[in-house]
């Protein structure tokens, strides 16, 4: 498993399972059995999951109670989907600005622009 | 984990390596699509973050060339480079990138075009960061105040 937080983070959401459980605690707590009812796998298999995603911290179960119900960590969770669609966003808007350059093209553009001798240190 | 919409830019993020992929599909041929990342007159237009003006100090796009601009606000000049290591036209740009602010710090970023026919093209952009230090940053101090200074410095690292 890769050692950083983040890539934990990662990890913990690259399978789908972990996925899927990661969305229904979004809507509520939920104990371990309540977890493993829609899924055709033993509840050990459910429980290696938790733990997998208690390790990134995406996930905390109260000791005290007797239940013991996951709950989400909607912070580490909001975080990091808030970063990755950040970037997401910044390269939307990027490539928004490169349409705009594309519509304005002639079309018969050749790929590369006419030769010309390199200039370093030139501002064209 | 991807993050989608249609039309729009996806998102790749990979859980084992420091890579982020961005992949974005246009309403042109690849020859313009790579055209408009090789002339400097062009990439001017659209590469800068919104609100910073570019200016470039060189823009030499071709197989062993190299660049070097710079991104000005509010006073502050900040610098990038890097090498162009292949460059076959309407095909791939494989380059570094460095923020000079950083300049231990590269990126390898490969951006591949895709012809889909009917004058589209894939772009397929994919940064390579030398290292977890960055996300490390970022989730580290994410939760106190610093919040804003890690993401500018991921975007320094990681932005393309």
């Amino acid at each position: 498993m890769a050692a950083d937080p983040l890539s934990r983070v990662f990890s913990a959401l690259a399978d789908p399972t972990r996925r899927d459980m990661v969305a229904r605690l979004a809507v509520d707590d939920a104990t371990l059995t309540e977890l493993a009812e829609p899924y055709e796998v033993t509840v050990q298999a459910v429980s290696k999951h938790l733990r997998v995603l208690e390790d990134a911290g995406l996930v905390s179960r109260r000791r005290d109670a007797q239940r013991r119900p996951v709950h989400l960590e909607a912070e580490v969770f909001d975080l990091m989907t808030k970063w990755i669609e950040r970037y997401r966003r910044e390269a939307e808007q990027r490539y928004r600005r490169l349409d705009d350059v594309l519509q304005s093209m002639p079309d018969d553009v050749a790929p590369v622009p006419p030769a010309t001798p390199p200039q370093p240190g030139a501002t064209p | 984990m991807t993050v989608t919409s249609t039309r729009q830019a996806e998102i790749f993020v990979d859980p084992d390596v420091p890579l982020v992929r961005i992949t974005r599909e246009f309403d042109a041929p690849p020859e313009k699509v790579f055209r408009a990342h090789t002339d400097p007159g062009l990439v001017v237009q659209w590469l800068g973050p919104r609100g910073y003006e570019m200016r470039l100090d060189h823009f030499d796009c071709r197989t062993g060339g190299s660049y070097r601009y710079l991104h000005l606000a509010d006073g502050e000049e900040y610098g990038f480079r890097g090498s162009f290591h292949e460059v076959r036209p309407s095909e791939v740009i494989v380059q570094t990138f460095t923020y000079e602010g950083m300049p231990d710090g590269v990126a390898l970023e490969r951006m591949v075009l895709e012809d889909l026919g009917d004058g589209r093209t894939r772009l397929v952009a994919t940064s390579l960061v030398d290292s977890f230090e960055g996300r490390d940053a970022f989730v580290a101090s994410g939760m106190e105040t610093g919040i804003q200074e890690s993401y500018q410095r991921l975007d320094e690292l990681l932005a393309g």
